[in-house]
């Protein structure tokens, strides 16, 4: 089994960390993993992404050309990245701040209004967390437990605080995503 | 043992402060800035020390006058950095010193893009500055690699007294994946005992390679001809994946190494007998990985990202016996498993047997 998982949004909008935290909860599961940041222009301002690969064989190639599964934070990555994800896939829009324009049936669109979310848990900067809630139950390979786990790893000793914010935010989007259904 | 999550680039950097190297010169360019940003929070505290010269041709300048002491010492640059310390790359080899390099590699002549490339293949193999030497080239295909191998480039630097390359490109030098920091057994190594480290209470030791008599600069000539024949024969590596019994192989180094394993996989559940060589140094390049199937390969897609250019070495590898075509990307793109196996499919007529 392999997850292969692409995360987009405006650079500050913590695109990078969700990257982080799934691909540290992978390896804390022994599983293996790659995260691939873009690179170039596109970290100077513009869209920021990047891509984890998370499995339980040896990952050879690298690269992605239809994910399993992606979050997209904003409009042009949306716009971007709604045709690199495979049939049957999932999506999870933050409706806040995208428009869901033409996507292809085949994919499974979550649309969850993440920045409105975060915004009432009192941080904006907590829609990338929103959005990983959501996407949650759509991944193979990774689990609340593993996420707890990763989370404890890259913010817990240092920031307790933001370990608590940032686990309530994904466990708010999982619940959300859970009522729309 | 406990892995941690480390980028290509930072992997290189840990290593050698691992393998015992205390002196880093460089100038930051992209794709390979991760290596002095990681080496400057972290060598000074292993007793080290880092330095950025005022360019690159200081920095490799730096190196020399460092390795000539006997220390262990690294630089770090991409493409156009890179071009600019061949000068003193060529000092370093014909003065026989050993140095670690590293290049990420750019997209590309001139600048170049900072996408992954493979493009400074020939100026890396055939030696790059003036003169005739060869540096050892080590191209890894992951992060643990990246760490492994700049530990081997340490050694093996030492043990050849020469410089020792890595050659990767912007997507390994970024990627992060799980590394074993795992600590090398100690190698034997010939003692530095021509090391200008100061003459107190011994005799004076001079490093030069320079003659004005043609017999003696001959001399200098055999004398580094016999030790990179030395090299040829003794340090060429390889990995091979389901090429014992293949009928049609991939040839493919660092980041396409690891994408044609999944072609290869592809084309063996559909009853292929496909198989992958990827070079691990590509000076020496490994012909004799190729010696065993020269006589029996039906073809071989060389899978680079550049115009082609290992693909010279693995024809004169297999001494033309087999069609070799090239499979490539460029300017910074990577080709996809499935884009590589349809190259191999249509370029050689394979048929799929139906039913699989």
């Amino acid at each position: 089994m392999m997850d292969k998982i692409v995360l987009a949004g405006f650079g500050g909008q913590g695109v990078m960390f969700i990257g982080k935290v799934l691909v540290y909860a992978g390896m804390l599961d022994d599983r293996e993993v790659c995260w691939i940041p873009s690179y170039g222009p596109e970290m100077r301002g513009g869209t920021a992404n990047c891509s984890v690969i998370v499995s339980e064989q040896e990952i050879n190639s690298p690269v992605i050309e239809l994910a399993d599964a992606g979050i997209v934070l904003n409009q042009p990555s949306f716009d971007k990245f709604r045709s690199h994800i495979k049939p049957g896939g999932v999506l999870v829009v933050n409706t806040s701040i995208v428009e869901i324009g033409s996507i292809p049936d085949t994919v499974r669109v979550i649309a969850i209004p993440a920045s409105d979310i975060a915004n009432e848990l009192g941080k904006p900067a907590l829609a990338n967390m929103v959005c990983l809630g959501a996407l949650l139950p759509s991944l193979s390979l990774c689990t609340m437990k593993s996420i707890e786990k990763a989370m404890n790893k890259l913010v817990g000793k240092n920031k307790p605080e933001m370990y608590e914010l940032n686990m309530a935010a994904i466990q708010k989007g999982l619940d959300v995503a859970a009522a729309m259904k | 043992m406990e892995k941690v999550l480390l980028k290509g680039n930072e992997a290189i950097a840990e290593a050698a402060i691992r393998s015992g190297c205390k002196l880093f010169f460089g100038y930051p360019i992209t794709p390979s800035t991760e290596i002095v940003e990681y080496l400057s929070k972290n060598l000074p505290k292993a007793g080290g020390l880092v330095l950025q010269g005022e360019d690159e041709i200081a920095s490799i300048n730096m190196c020399h006058g460092a390795a000539a002491t006997g220390a262990r010492v690294m630089t770090a640059s991409s493409s156009p950095g890179y071009s600019l310390k061949q000068e003193g790359l060529s000092n370093l080899a014909a003065n026989e010193l050993p140095v670690v390099i590293v290049n990420i590699n750019r997209a590309g002549p001139g600048l170049g893009g900072l996408g992954p490339s493979q493009a400074d293949y020939f100026q890396c193999t055939k030696g790059g500055g003036h003169g005739d030497y060869r540096l050892i080239v080590l191209a890894p295909s992951k992060a643990q690699e990246m760490y492994d191998y700049t530990m081997n480039a340490f050694d093996l630097a030492d043990k050849y007294r020469t410089p020792v390359l890595i050659l990767a490109d912007g997507f390994l030098g970024q990627m992060m994946e799980p590394i074993e920091l795992k600590e090398r057994p100690a190698v034997e190594l010939p003692a530095k005992d021509w090391a200008t480290n100061g003459c107190k209470g011994r005799a004076k030791r001079k490093i030069c390679s320079y003659a004005l008599t043609n017999e003696v600069m001959e001399g200098y000539c055999l004398q580094w001809e016999k030790k990179f024949a030395g090299i040829q024969q003794a340090e060429q590596q390889w990995e091979e994946f389901y090429a014992d019994d293949a009928e049609y192989l991939f040839v493919g180094y660092g980041t396409c190494g690891r994408i044609a394993k999944d072609a290869v996989l592809k084309a063996r559940a559909m009853g292929l007998k496909v198989g992958l060589i990827r070079p691990i140094t590509l000076w020496p390049f490994p012909e004799k990985a190729f010696a065993p199937i020269k006589n029996t390969v039906k073809g071989i897609v060389c899978v680079e990202l550049n115009a082609g250019q290992m693909i010279e070495d693995v024809k004169l590898a297999i001494e033309c016996k087999a069609p070799v075509v090239l499979c490539n990307r460029q300017g910074g793109m990577l080709p996809s498993e499935n884009y590589i196996l349809d190259a191999m499919l249509k370029n050689f007529n394979i048929a799929i047997s139906e039913g699989v």
